[in-house]
């Protein structure tokens, strides 16, 4: 007899930690074909709540390490990654129904892209930022900060560089964030949260929600301690339209549905989008 | 020029001088204290720093739960620190509350190691003056031979300086004994809620011009206690006065200082910043109780060659 | 009422540090190092050699080849020849590159700190917390811009420049090697480096880290020699870009020398740094940032604050803490990790500051050391203080690059102002005071590139460095740093 192997149970990730969802809830996960690949825990709008707690408390000092720091921290999550190649490009197959030549491909991009935003974490002031020639005795400079917790609903068919591509540029800056992944295609998100676990990055800075947006994203578009929505991944422009509304409420930063071509090199827009240009004024004079 | 006490008891006087002290930059002095934190302190010397560090210590047990037999195994700890070994020194004094005096005393008997007590309202401070006089009062005719006040923190933060100042003045009165000397005043200044090292630059001057003989950090009831830029920052404070004024006060860094590699970072900066008069338990001292055991198992891989475990020292 | 025991009074008792040396077994040298050209180890043209000898014992280390003019042909051609893949190649690659070096220094960086600690002379406590970790930080941070050079100013797609020829002195070898290279590689260029002839063997280990990451052939050649071999790099014919670190009169000459060329070229040359001391100094830390200014590796640095200038009514209160801070200062062997100040580099720099500061006493200042004991063998020089400067003293106008500090007062700020700005140089200052806006204002009005306020000798590859004036042109460090490798994209 062949050997029977054991299999993962899939959960959520708050706080640098796996719980299952405090409503004992889970999801069927197909893959393309319709064959079943997991049971799923469904995070619930407390797992939400939680996981906006643990996002805050990781914020100050996220927010607080050097840009260096950041950079290096997120470039080890690239390099572990890579070292996961083989199992995020077997999720992708059976989430996405690609080749695995494919797949492979997909976990290619998504190595580069982290690398990319990586490397902005010590620019974006330099390319954001500037001195202002205001007309009287001042010094005047402009720099960009994080907005704080932002909520990102990743994209529901790119489940592995579609998540990396909203997820980077949140974090790179210094926000913290809870990401709510695809729901049809949750496990390359899984695995990526074991890679965030045994990388570097402190828990609490990114949460990770296998969850329908449907249910969760409304009371976390509402949540007053949430700064900033990403709803690119919600593909119900109703849906979209209400949680933009909601988000109002305490002035959250929000960033449209979209479907952009995540293959392409990305604009500076999902970072800046985040971001709160501070300007400090000071009199010049001895 | 030496000044007692009573010589600078003018108010005005007091916020002439604090007005005079330059700022405290903040990235320089920590850039400052991580340098000192390098040192690397081998062989011949780390014999000399532990032994030096452990006569040092402040044996202390501040706890509602302290009771006299818990007193009574710190003072045996304070008498012979390592039962295995009669040439490990003896550490400097025992720490306890007021109502304990008589018993550490009693178990210390005549032995050369000091009694500390804590008074004054500790650790908040939250009494009036009258009470806290009458609890150094209490403890110094118990048999204390030194006492640690807090300073009012509130005053301070609320720009009372002249209230902190005469409530230091007030209570080193009441260190006096009937023999003309007096119970040894180590003024704890809280450093984790004044907040900046400006504050406790102003603090420790404050301090130091009222009559303390030692200026402490903490309490180690509040978060941070004992830092190093902290102590280092006080450490040019007594240094500065002494040039200033031709007294010499002594520095306690108390709380958070657990292992033998921070007691050894904190007797470099002794060295290079105050200087080698610093260097002894009549000038500096740990306010501490699970370094005494870790200075302990260094002390013994020194001389056995081999790591110790917590089976080969004695708890208290 | 109980009797009073009191503690007894105890004296004091020294802390002499042990001496703790760090292993010098973690580097693995070799006899002798020959050229890094094409990816690959080679003998010199015609078998000549130099010694390079460990400053602070006078061993001879090893051997290095001196490259002669046919070496540095072969090393430009293959250079050439790497160009057209590596300014081709996509960016997120080259980076991925850039990132690997970054990381094998880090990897190995105790073994790079030792080696340049041997070669230099620098105590292991700055090759091992300042240089090493900036070396590892330069390549990482521009690592990340070779996939987003079209955010470095130069509009969309800019292009390398090719081929870049890099002279670099013997006072940072490995970090003067890192603001050359990891900008110019990342930008999408090829370059041929020569170390200094004093510090050759960090430069040849970052060749085998080169080779470790697979870099390319050609992409990195590193050329060993003296000035000879230097001018020759400068003047090739096939090189575009020629970027020098150095002393101004050198500088001098290789702008002469690329007269009439297309050649691009940036310059960071001497200093004679003003640093300011204010009365209402954070004192403590000023006197910090005075020695941590002058005595940083030995003061052979281009941006020293060599130039004390103090506001006459703290002036004895800031010489005596500075002088008792000095005396704190510990010479000597430079792999200890108590040292803090190591070996001169050289027999001839040690002669340069000898007669300089022997011009000091013959001109009339007042010269100090503290009390300390010197090795027998090496180059030593005493950590010096000279009292009663004037701007007429030699040493206060000529770059001594060594631990020698000059002390003149002020009196007003438009005194220290004009005072700083007093020299043909203009690579750095300090200013030294709790007052913010008398920090910007001064910062405002001093003719030097980089202005460290209530710090000093602080350096980030985020950060441009570079100076005004004989201090050279053209920044090392940020944007600009990576700008200085690149040209505007042919329109379309």
């Amino acid at each position: 007899m062949s050997r029977l192997d054991v299999r993962k149970t899939y959960k959520l990730y708050i706080g640098g930690s796996f719980p299952r969802s405090e409503s004992g809830h889970t999801y069927e996960v197909l893959d393309t074909e319709g064959r079943f690949l997991a049971n799923a825990a469904k995070a619930s709008r407390k797992d939400g709540r939680d996981a906006v707690g643990a996002a805050r408390k990781a914020f100050g000092g996220w927010s607080a390490r050097t840009p260096y720091n950041r950079g290096q921290i997120l470039y080890r999550v690239a390099e572990m990654i890579e070292g996961r190649h083989d199992q995020f490009t077997s999720d992708v197959v059976s989430a996405e129904g690609l080749s695995t030549q494919q797949a492979s491909k997909v976990v290619d991009a998504a190595v580069d892209r982290w690398v990319w935003y990586a490397g902005w974490a010590d620019k974006l002031a330099q390319v954001t930022g500037n001195a202002n020639q205001v007309a009287g005795p001042y010094f005047n400079l402009s720099s960009p900060e994080p907005t704080g917790v932002v909520v990102a609903v990743a994209p529901q068919d790119d489940s592995l560089l579609g998540l990396v591509s909203v997820l980077a540029p949140v974090i790179v800056s210094g926000n913290t964030a809870v990401v709510v992944t695809s729901y049809a295609r949750p496990l390359p998100a899984v695995t990526l949260s074991e890679v965030l676990a045994t990388s570097d990055v402190p828990g609490g800075v990114v949460n990770i929600l296998t969850a329908d947006a449907a249910d969760v994203a409304p009371w976390l578009a509402g949540h007053l301690d949430v700064n900033g929505l990403d709803l690119t991944g919600v593909d119900d422009a109703s849906l979209a339209t209400d949680l933009e509304a909601e988000a109002a409420v305490n002035l959250k930063r929000v960033v449209r549905p979209s479907r952009p071509d995540w293959a392409a090199e990305p604009s500076l827009s999902r970072m800046t989008a985040f971001l709160e240009t501070k300007t400090v004024w000071h009199p010049v004079g001895v | 020029m030496t000044t007692t006490p009573t010589d600078l008891g003018n108010a005005a006087d007091v916020r002439t001088v604090l007005g005079d002290l330059s700022g405290v930059d903040q990235v320089g002095l920590e850039a400052r204290a991580a340098a000192l934190a390098t040192r690397s302190i081998k062989k011949d010397a780390k014999r000399t720093a532990i032994d030096l560090a452990i006569s040092m210590v402040d044996l202390t047990t501040l706890e509602g739960s302290d009771t006299p037999g818990k007193v009574r195994s710190l003072a045996a700890k304070a008498l012979r620190p390592d039962p295995s070994d009669p040439t490990c020194p003896r550490v400097a004094a025992v720490c306890v509350y007021p109502d304990l005096v008589g018993t550490a005393r009693e178990a210390l008997g005549d032995a050369p190691v000091g009694v500390a007590s804590v008074a004054t309202a500790f650790p908040s401070g939250r009494a009036p003056l009258e009470v806290k006089v009458i609890d150094t009062e209490y403890a110094v005719a118990a048999g204390a031979s030194e006492i640690d006040m807090v300073i009012d923190r509130g005053a301070f933060l609320a720009g009372d300086l002249q209230k902190v100042y005469e409530e230091i003045v007030a209570v080193r009165a009441a260190c006096e004994r009937p023999d003309g000397t007096h119970a040894h005043l180590k003024v704890i200044l809280e450093t984790g809620e004044l907040a900046t090292y400006d504050n406790v630059r102003k603090a420790s001057w404050l301090a130091m011009l009222a009559g303390a003989d030692f200026i402490k950090t903490s309490t180690g009831k509040v978060s941070p206690a004992a830092t190093l830029p902290v102590t280092l920052l006080m450490l040019e404070a007594v240094r500065d006065y002494r040039d200033a004024f031709g007294r010499q006060v002594g520095v306690k860094p108390a709380g958070g200082i657990r292992t033998t590699k921070d007691a050894i970072k904190y007797l470099v900066t002794v060295n290079e910043t105050a200087g080698i008069d610093w260097m002894t338990p009549t000038w500096f001292r740990f306010g501490a109780s699970s370094l005494l055991n870790d200075l302990l198992m260094q002390r013994q891989k020194l001389k056995t060659g081999r790591y110790s475990g917590p089976d080969y020292v004695t708890i208290d | 009422m109980a009797e009073f025991t009191d503690p007894p009074v105890v004296p004091p008792t020294g802390l002499d540090y042990a001496p703790a040396p760090e292993s010098r077994s973690v580097v693995d040298l070799q006899p002798s190092y020959g050229l890094f050209i094409d990816g690959a180890f080679t003998e010199g043209s015609d078998g000549r050699t130099f010694k390079t000898v460990n400053p602070a014992t006078e061993e001879v280390l090893a051997e290095v080849t001196e490259a002669t003019e046919a070496d540095v042909d072969l090393a430009v051609d293959a250079a050439r020849r790497a160009f057209a893949g590596w300014s081709r190649m996509p960016g997120r690659e080259r980076a991925k590159y850039l990132y690997r070096i970054a990381r094998i220094l880090a990897e190995r960086s105790r073994e790079l700190a030792v080696l340049e600690s041997l070669d230099n002379g620098k105590p292991i406590r700055e090759s091992r917390d300042v240089d090493i970790p900036l070396v590892s930080q330069w390549f990482f941070y521009y690592a990340g811009w070779a996939d987003k050079l079209s955010y470095a100013g130069l509009g969309a797609n800019p292009r390398p420049l090719g081929v870049a020829a890099q002279v670099i002195p013997w006072n940072f070898p490995l970090l003067m090697l890192s603001w050359k290279i990891a900008p110019a590689l990342a930008a999408g260029n090829t370059v041929v480096l020569k170390p200094a002839e004093t510090t050759p063997l960090t430069a040849l280990l970052f060749a085998e880290i080169c080779q470790q990451a697979d870099l390319p052939p050609g992409v990195v050649n590193i050329v060993t020699g003296a000035g000879t071999t230097g001018q020759t790099l400068v003047s090739h014919p096939g090189v575009d870009k020629v970027a020098f670190t150095g002393s101004t009169d050198v500088g001098r000459q290789i702008a002469r020398a690329v007269a009439g060329t297309n050649k691009r070229l940036t310059l960071e040359l001497g200093g004679k740094a003003a640093n300011i001391v204010f009365e209402d100094a954070p004192m403590d830390q000023a006197i910090e940032g005075i020695v941590s200014g002058i005595f940083f590796n030995q003061g052979h640095v281009c941006c020293a604050g060599s130039r004390l200038l103090v506001q006459e009514n703290v002036y004895d209160e800031v010489m005596e803490r500075l002088k008792r801070r000095m005396a704190t200062l510990r010479v000597g062997d430079p792999l200890d990790k108590n040292t803090d100040i190591g070996a001169i580099n050289s027999r001839e720099q040690l002669e340069r500051i000898t007669e300089l500061a022997d011009a000091g006493d013959a001109e009339g200042a007042e010269r100090w050391s503290p009390p300390c004991e010197l090795p027998s063998s090496g180059f030593w020089y005493a950590p010096t203080v000279f009292t009663g400067v004037t701007q007429a003293h030699r040493i206060a106008r000529e770059e001594i690059f060594g631990p020698v500090l000059s002390v003149l007062s002020f009196r007003t700020p438009d005194e220290a102002v004009a005072k700083a700005n007093n020299t043909p140089y203009g690579l750095s200052a300090g200013v030294w005071t709790d007052k913010g806006s008398r920090i910007l204002a001064i910062a405002d009005r001093l003719r030097a590139g980089v202005v460290w306020a209530n710090t000093f000798n602080k350096f980030d590859p985020a950060s441009p460095f570079g100076g005004y004036k004989e201090s050279g042109y053209g920044r090392e460090g940020g944007r600009q740093g990576l700008a200085a490798y690149l040209q505007e994209g042919e329109t379309a």
